[in-house]
């Protein structure tokens, strides 16, 4: 039944608007003071519920430049939901009016929805009523302002210049000391505890990241994680850059993978402005996530060993990682970062020569995986360190919104490649790994079958590299096609603005997820028929699996702590955008 | 005695002191730069390949560097107790090697307790380690301590019942005539005595001995990823240096010790090898303990490498698995074993 008449039924008193979208994703408009019971509905009663909160941001609606087909209002607060059983997820968009305005707290309903409601507060001064614990998220603590409002300056030269005086110094300092109950963090009676500053500088949070644990002896009894470490603003920069030039900055959202995070933001601006990418784009694009697919996991194997306390494993990933970049310098020139997908297509065609690279690699690596599944996944004292350690349950993992592997390790094969297939995926033969147990070791078998699968996958792709156009034709494809460019003056004058202005985007709304090596990443981009997005918001996987830190490590000692965060696979980049 | 005597005495002692110490800094220093050879070659990668040909002068260079270094005493800490502990910890890896047989002839001190000494003198070390976690006044160095003395508790135990199969075996628990009892050939070797018995507590002496000298995998108190450094989070300087060394100094030892008792010290391993024969070939008798010193380092550097090999390889078990593997499987096992070696001694060995 379409959710949309569902809703109707259900609720007849409710006046919902319903808003066209390019990404056909049901949105529809409900009252601030009606969407909880809409929200409760479609988790718990509603047949084929949407059981997992995938998303929520807000969008600040002052400045449209054209008003959009939407009901009238100053912000709105989007709830985003999925549902595994119907594969579709459903848009409810709330308006609020005024300021700084308010809404309720849905953590009651969804347990991860409290990082994302203390994001939206801190972002745009939206007011969270009964939030358990509001405090700033990305921002520094003593941070003037709501950075993604409109008004806020997006650039430090709009801002009086940043001094750190002895006073500013203190007071960061002070900042850092634990304060167990601003966290949430409450003692049991009569017991005391040891609070430890984990991070934000430690060898085992693989970036800068705190973690306040409260301990008993070596026990974790409880838990609070501290981000925004990274954050860099990656949602307002995209609100000043053009949809072509904010590429290189969505290759930095999670940094091992590289131009595997151009896919979703492109694939929602090739939505919008409805450009057909050519099947040789496609099969590049697939040929490349693969190959970033494995280096991401050759990272995490490596540096996950180190937490667990094995010194070598690192150097070998990190060598074969090397050849993995080899292949990508040939073919893009760029290494950890190529920003090498473009609107409509790729940068370029394939270099000669590619494919005996490509084989080469493939002649070399399958062993080595096998390597490494002797080396370290079948060594008792390993499965000892991350069997049974920090275990996601099928109901579990979809309340807190976790995707990706880490999900598919509790039995749930839900991959976007099979499911909603992208960018010729549907083309591939390759299979979906699970585990049952949803622990480490679980976590750590799926991503080893998943570089066999990904070996496969670049085979196929090498095997039957499609010929054709590298780049759509469509005139919305970026950058504009050079051999247009010296036919008259008119044509000349097009090119040169569309590479300095940057090319529209027509008015639209979507969001692509694709399936990246963390998990589901998907860009909420908002355009309004600038040649800069209105909004966009990045939903990564690595944000909603920190969250589930104080869950999954709760009663168990420092050392499982360290596994639980290595086998996550996390990149606080993408944490903190 | 008279003065002159005691003058005499102390001399030579002091003497003793300088030559094993000076030769526990050679050791060090070529342990190091031979660790990191051998773990870049498992880790393939070079390796210090710079400094000097081949990078020799590698360690020595990292030690002028740790002298130059600011010698950091954090605000909150126990200045008397946080200077003492790498002391603590120092000397008696450095004591050990006063008993233990280099050569034929070249024993520091020939004491009939040896092999008492020697595992009451290593357990004072996890004393420093301990001392050095709680004057640090730093969480991370606390729970580094708190592991080490849990781990001292468990391990010591199964060390003392491994040493004491061979002892049973050899009667004397003096480590000279221990390796005398060995020579002969390698099948003489303690390891290869009272089957199955030895063998097992030669096993039992290397697990926990890897346990008690903190190296991976059961290097929980300082666990780099977990605990930041343990028990030496704070330790900058010479101080760090001291640590350093007691570690490598450690490694050493723990493989004198097994090789003493176990692999025949300085024996070599077929008669024909041994000083006695070469000397009567060549006719050059000042080799006669030279030689037998090759065999003594030789098989240690065998064992230290069988050491770094493991150390490389393995991932680090956690606390309670480590606690778990002591009083569970280790201890057990060697207080049968000693019984059986017991039973063996009374009733084989004596007809």
């Amino acid at each position: 039944m379409n959710p949309i008449q569902e809703l109707h039924s259900r609720f007849p008193d409710i006046v919902f608007t319903q808003q066209k979208t390019n990404d056909d994703v049901p949105t529809l408009w409900v009252d601030r003071f009606r969407v909880k019971e809409v929200l409760l509905y479609l988790k718990s009663e509603a047949e084929k519920p949407y059981r997992m909160l995938y998303d929520l941001a807000a969008i600040d609606e002052r400045a449209r430049r054209t008003p959009a087909a939407q009901p009238e209002c100053d912000f709105s607060v989007v709830y985003h939901l999925l549902s595994f059983d119907r594969n579709s997820d459903i848009r409810l968009k709330v308006p609020l009016r005024g300021e700084y305005p308010s809404v309720s707290s849905i953590t009651d309903i969804w347990e991860n929805a409290n990082w994302y409601e203390r994001e939206v507060w801190d972002q745009f001064g939206i007011n969270i009523e009964n939030h358990p614990c509001m405090r700033r998220i990305l921002n520094p603590p003593d941070w003037v302002g709501h950075p993604l409002r409109k008004e806020h300056p997006a650039r430090a030269t709009e801002m009086p210049g940043y001094t750190l005086d002895e006073d500013k110094q203190q007071r960061e300092e002070e900042e850092l000391q634990v304060d167990p109950e601003s966290w949430g963090l409450t003692p049991r009676d009569g017991v005391e505890h040891m609070y430890l500053n984990f991070g934000p500088h430690h060898i085992g949070t693989h970036g800068l990241l705190r973690i306040i644990l409260q301990m008993s002896g070596e026990q974790v009894t409880d838990s609070a994680v501290d981000i925004g470490w990274h954050h860099r603003g990656a949602e307002k920069m995209a609100e000043r850059q053009t949809f072509h030039t904010y590429i290189p900055y969505t290759d930095r959202i999670d940094y091992l993978s590289g131009c595997h995070n151009n896919l979703p933001y492109l694939l929602t601006v090739e939505k919008i402005s409805g450009i057909q990418v050519p099947d040789r784009a496609q099969v590049i694009r697939v040929l490349l996530c693969e190959l970033f697919r494995l280096e991401s996991h050759l990272v995490w194997f490596g540096t996950f060993a180190t937490d667990v306390g094995a010194m070598s494993p690192v150097f070998y990933t990190f060598n074969d990682r090397e050849r993995v970049f080899d292949i990508i310098e040939a073919i893009t020139g760029g290494r950890m970062h190529p920003q090498w997908f473009r609107i409509g297509g790729v940068a370029a065609d394939l270099p000669t020569g590619w494919d005996g690279l490509v084989r080469d690699f493939l002649s070399y690596f399958p062993a080595r995986i096998e390597e490494y599944d002797r080396m370290i996944v079948r060594n008792s004292i390993f499965k000892q360190r991350t069997k049974g350690v920090g275990v996601y349950t099928i109901d579990s993992a979809t309340e807190w919104g976790v995707t990706g592997p880490n999900l598919r390790s509790t039995g749930l094969d839900w991959d976007l490649r099979k499911k909603r297939p992208y960018s010729s995926y549907d083309q591939f033969d390759f299979e979906i790994p699970t585990a049952t147990e949803g622990d480490c070791y679980a976590r750590t078998l799926v991503r080893i079958e998943e570089m066999r699968q990904s070996v496969r996958i670049i085979e196929q792709a090498l095997n039957n590299m499609p010929a054709g156009l590298y780049q759509s034709e469509n005139r919305l494809a970026m950058p504009p096609r050079k051999a247009d460019t010296m036919v008259a003056i008119e044509t000349l004058i097009n090119h040169f603005l569309s590479v300095s202005w940057g090319q529209p985007v027509p008015t639209g709304e979507a969001m692509v997820s694709v399936e990246m090596p963390k998990g589901n990443s998907g860009y909420h981009l908002i355009s309004d028929g600038g040649n800069y997005a209105y909004r966009c918001h990045i939903r990564t996987p690595s944000f909603a699996h920190l969250q589930t830190i104080p869950m999954l490590s709760r009663g168990l000692l420092v050392s499982d702590l360290i596994a639980i965060l290595g086998s996550l696979d996390y990149v606080l980049a993408d944490v903190d955008r | 005695m008279d003065l002159l005597g005691l003058i005499k005495e102390l001399g030579v002692i002091a003497a003793i002191a300088i030559a094993v110490l000076l030769f526990v800094l050679v050791v060090v220093l070529y342990l190091v730069l031979k660790l990191r050879w051998v773990i870049a070659r498992i880790q393939s990668r070079l390796g210090p390949n710079r400094t000097g040909p081949w990078g020799v002068a590698q360690t020595v260079a990292d030690a002028l560097k740790l002298f130059q270094k600011e010698d950091i005493i954090p605000c909150g800490a126990d200045r008397w107790l946080f200077t003492i502990a790498p002391a603590i910890v120092f000397v008696p890896a450095y004591l050990v090697y006063v008993v233990i047989p280099f050569g034929e002839g070249l024993t520091a001190r020939s004491l009939n307790v040896g092999a008492i000494y020697i595992s009451a003198i290593s357990s004072i070390g996890v004393i420093g380690i301990i001392v050095a976690g709680w004057a640090s006044n730093n969480k991370w160095s606390l729970l580094g301590a708190f592991r080490g003395a849990s781990q001292l508790i468990a391990y010591e135990v199964p060390i003392i019942l491994a040493l004491a199969a061979p002892i049973l075996i050899t009667g004397t628990l003096d480590l000279d005539k221990i390796v005398q009892a060995q020579a002969g050939g390698f099948w003489r070797w303690n390891i290869f005595q009272g089957l199955p018995m030895l063998p097992l507590a030669f096993l039992i002496l290397l697990i926990a001995g890897l346990a008690e000298i903190n190296v991976a995998p059961f290097d929980i108190m300082e666990a780099e990823s977990e605990l930041v450094a343990g028990f030496n989070t704070e330790y900058s300087g010479m101080k760090f240096a001291l640590f350093f060394l007691a570690e490598f100094a450690a490694s050493f030892t723990l493989s004198a010790i097994i090789v003493t008792l176990f692999l025949g010290g300085y024996q070599p391993p077929l008669h024909v090898l041994g000083a006695q024969i070469t000397a009567k070939l060549f006719g050059v008798i000042p080799l006669f303990s030279l030689i037998s010193l090759f065999w003594f380092l030789f098989k240690c550097w065998v064992v230290v490498l069988g050491i770094m090999w493991i150390r490389s390889t393995l991932p680090r078990v956690r606390m309670d698995q480590l606690m778990n593997l002591s009083w569970k499987a280790l201890i057990p096992a060697g207080l049968v074993n000693l019984l059986l070696t017991g039973a063996y001694v009374a009733f084989w060995m004596a007809k």
